[in-house]
């Protein structure tokens, strides 16, 4: 039973010593006693999991998790403090490419380098030889010098020797997004058949499409443990959701320290003789939590607080429009439009604009909010008066999701 | 054991270190892979002029006597300060890619050693113009003297390369180092001239034994004593045990340190 498993990894734990001050002199050392100052860093706690032969994984975390160092100590680049790894197989990775290309020897010399590197013989280069170069694309320029090629056809070369190394386990660092969209699909295509013929794959991605279209089992990695593990969409979903959380924790933070300067600034630069403001902007989701990331076709709230004088106002409207970060406008209405009248108004309140799906595409976005007299004189505007990202399991194109569904003819 | 069939395997890696550093060393060059030869040969033209005209020496032919064993010293030199540097400069690669680190020391040395064997030729030529001459009788004693040094070489490659990474004033001590110890070793004067008193201090020198012995085959045309080969044996295998011990030991926080 346990041959099964090609990569087992036990309790394993790493912690690196960080130091404060870059100094690697002798007069460092003799000036500041005889230690420099530093802090161990626990990058990886309690690490375990098994990975099946033929299993293909995707680790996905945040910045900083552990999840490279954990693709490292897989490697045997990095040993772990505590714990085991074991790795069944010949192991190959996908971390580096290109390592030692020489620029001026010929593509095929350099095939030849690169692949040793990855510890292939002579006579296992030799068999490969044309699979790479057909590969890459580079038949007629193989053997011109690496320099003279361009950056993208470099990449092609390397990557053509790394996914034609073939080993039982392969492992991936964030790499897929080389080339042009069409060589990448013929990466992913190569990666299919690799895995088809019975080979393990870990990849460390933070591309969740890219990781749900490979992965058979996904693992979250939060600050050195293993959060989650289970079916790459579901996840990667809550992933998604956490992420979404933590971001709009870190910006509701900010918020309250520059609220008043924001809006304060907004307002008067924009009408300074009013005294109508729009106080705060902000996105919940359906349980009435604020956030700023919201998976497209969510249900979301708008929610804007005011501040009104009533003596001010002769019937007025509200505005809003939601602008992607390039400055597309991408929605953009207002109450009079929808022939909405007699919005009741106080001197301090809340309105609140129910989105029953929110189907932009992934991006960043901000809302603009205004508000006017019936006559069309500014009440007050609030310009990015709230920002949001969008994100998506499903990797679309374009500026909003159609809703629709599919049929088939049996 | 595991180790060295893992070294075996990726032999293909030290060979195309080897070709791309030698491929590399002189691309740009008008004169090309042709300054491998020019190299020592000026260099000899250097010495026998200085040593043949102005310093005269009390050694008949010094200019040969001196040539025949700078090479191999070049060698062994160029192995310690060069073989300093040979894993701080891949780092990218070490940081990046699993392959045993043994094979960067191991590929700087042979291409050390490619270099000297081909110096070899320019050593040949030198002695039968001079009308020295080889006897190649004796000029096979030469194989297990340069396998010695070759071994010798590594261990003291694998020992600077691997402190280097942690500490990195070492690649600039070890120029000093290489010239103190260069006039520690019996190259520009025959062993004969050492006071008794210091003599200790050359017999632990795992370099003397192989000079005297590349001497002896040369410049002599002598088998060297089988004292001298044994001594030489003795001396490189223990650098390269410690070598690849200590290196052992640090290879596994190269990628922390880099």
């Amino acid at each position: 039973m346990e041959e099964t498993y090609a990569i087992e990894v036990e309790h394993i734990s790493k912690h690196f010593k960080v130091f404060l001050d870059k100094g690697h002199e002798i007069k460092d050392y003799v000036t500041s006693g005889r230690r420099r100052k530093y802090e161990n860093r626990e990058v990886l706690k309690d690490i375990s999991f098994k990975v099946k032969k033929g299993e293909a994984i995707g680790l996905i975390g945040h910045n900083g998790c552990g999840k490279s160092t954990t693709l490292k100590l897989l490697t045997k680049i990095m040993y772990p403090d505590s714990g085991t790894i074991t790795m069944r197989g010949r192991v190959s990775s996908l971390i580096e490419l290109g390592a030692g290309f020489h620029p001026d020897m010929s593509g095929r010399e350099n095939i030849y380098i690169n692949a040793s590197i990855f510890g292939l013989t002579k006579k296992e280069i030799d068999r490969r030889l044309d699979d790479i170069i057909a590969f890459s694309e580079l038949e007629e320029f193989i053997d011109n010098p690496v320099r003279t090629y361009s950056s993208g056809m470099y990449m092609r070369l390397a990557f053509a020797v790394a996914i034609n190394v073939d080993a039982d386990i392969l492992l991936i660092d964030e790499i897929l997004a080389v080339g042009d969209v069409n060589f990448q699909a013929k990466c992913f295509n190569r990666l299919r058949e690799i895995k088809a013929e019975g080979t393990t794959i870990v990849i460390v991605s933070h591309s969740m499409s890219q990781i749900e279209q490979i992965c058979d089992r996904c693992i979250w990695i939060d600050e050195g443990l293993v959060r989650e593990e289970g079916a790459p969409t579901t996840v990667d979903e809550h992933y998604l959701d956490y992420m979404g959380r933590k971001n709009s924790q870190m910006r509701f933070g900010e918020k309250k320290e520059n609220e008043q300067d924001n809006f304060g600034q907004s307002t008067k630069s924009d009408n300074n003789r009013r005294n109508t403001r729009i106080t705060r902007v902000c996105l919940c989701d359906r349980e009435g939590q604020e956030k700023s990331r919201f998976r497209c076709g969510e249900p979301v709230q708008l929610r804007i607080e005011y501040q009104a004088d009533l003596n001010e106002l002769n019937n007025p409207l509200i505005g809003l429009k939601f602008i992607r970060n390039d400055a597309l406008v991408c929605y953009g209405t207002n109450t009079e439009r929808e022939q909405i009248k007699n919005i009741p108004f106080h001197e301090k309140g809340r309105l609140f604009c129910n989105i029953e799906k929110l189907n932009l595409t992934p991006g960043e976005y901000w809302i603009d909010i205004a508000f006017r007299n019936y006559d069309m004189t500014m009440l007050d505007y609030a310009e990015k008066s709230c920002s949001f990202q969008m994100y998506s399991t499903v990797n679309e194109i374009g500026v909003a999701r159609l809703d629709h569904t599919w049929e088939f003819e049996g | 054991m595991k180790k060295i069939s893992e070294i075996y395997h990726y032999r293909t890696m030290i060979a195309s270190l080897i070709k791309r550093d030698l491929r590399g060393r002189y691309k740009g060059s008008v004169l090309g892979f042709a300054w491998t030869f020019l190299n020592p040969l000026l260099q000899l033209l250097v010495y026998t002029m200085v040593f043949s005209t102005i310093m005269r020496a009390g050694i008949e032919d010094y200019y040969l006597f001196l040539f025949v064993a700078l090479i191999p010293w070049i060698f062994f030199s160029s192995s310690l300060t060069g073989g300093a540097s040979c894993i701080w400069a891949q780092k990218e690669m070490v940081k990046k890619i699993y392959f045993p680190r043994e094979v960067l020391p191991i590929a700087h040395v042979t291409c050390q050693l490619v270099n000297m064997l081909l110096s070899f030729i320019i050593v040949f030529a030198a002695l039968l113009v001079s009308g020295k001459g080889l006897r190649l009788t004796i000029l096979w004693y030469l194989i297990p003297v340069i396998m010695v040094e070759y071994l010798l070489a590594i261990g003291i490659a694998f020992i600077t390369s691997s402190l280097t990474v942690y500490f990195r004033d070492l690649e600039h001590i070890l120029g000093i180092v290489s010239m103190a110890w260069q006039f520690l070793t019996p190259v520009m004067y025959s062993v004969d001239m050492v006071p008794e008193n210091v003599m200790p201090i050359f017999l632990v020198n795992p370099m003397t034994p192989i000079i005297i012995a590349y001497r002896d085959i040369l410049y002599y045309q002598q088998a060297p004593q089988l004292s001298t080969l044994g001594h030489a044996v003795f001396l490189g295998v223990v650098f390269l045990l410690f070598g690849w011990f200590l290196f052992g030991k640090l290879e596994r926080h190269f990628a922390e340190e880099l």
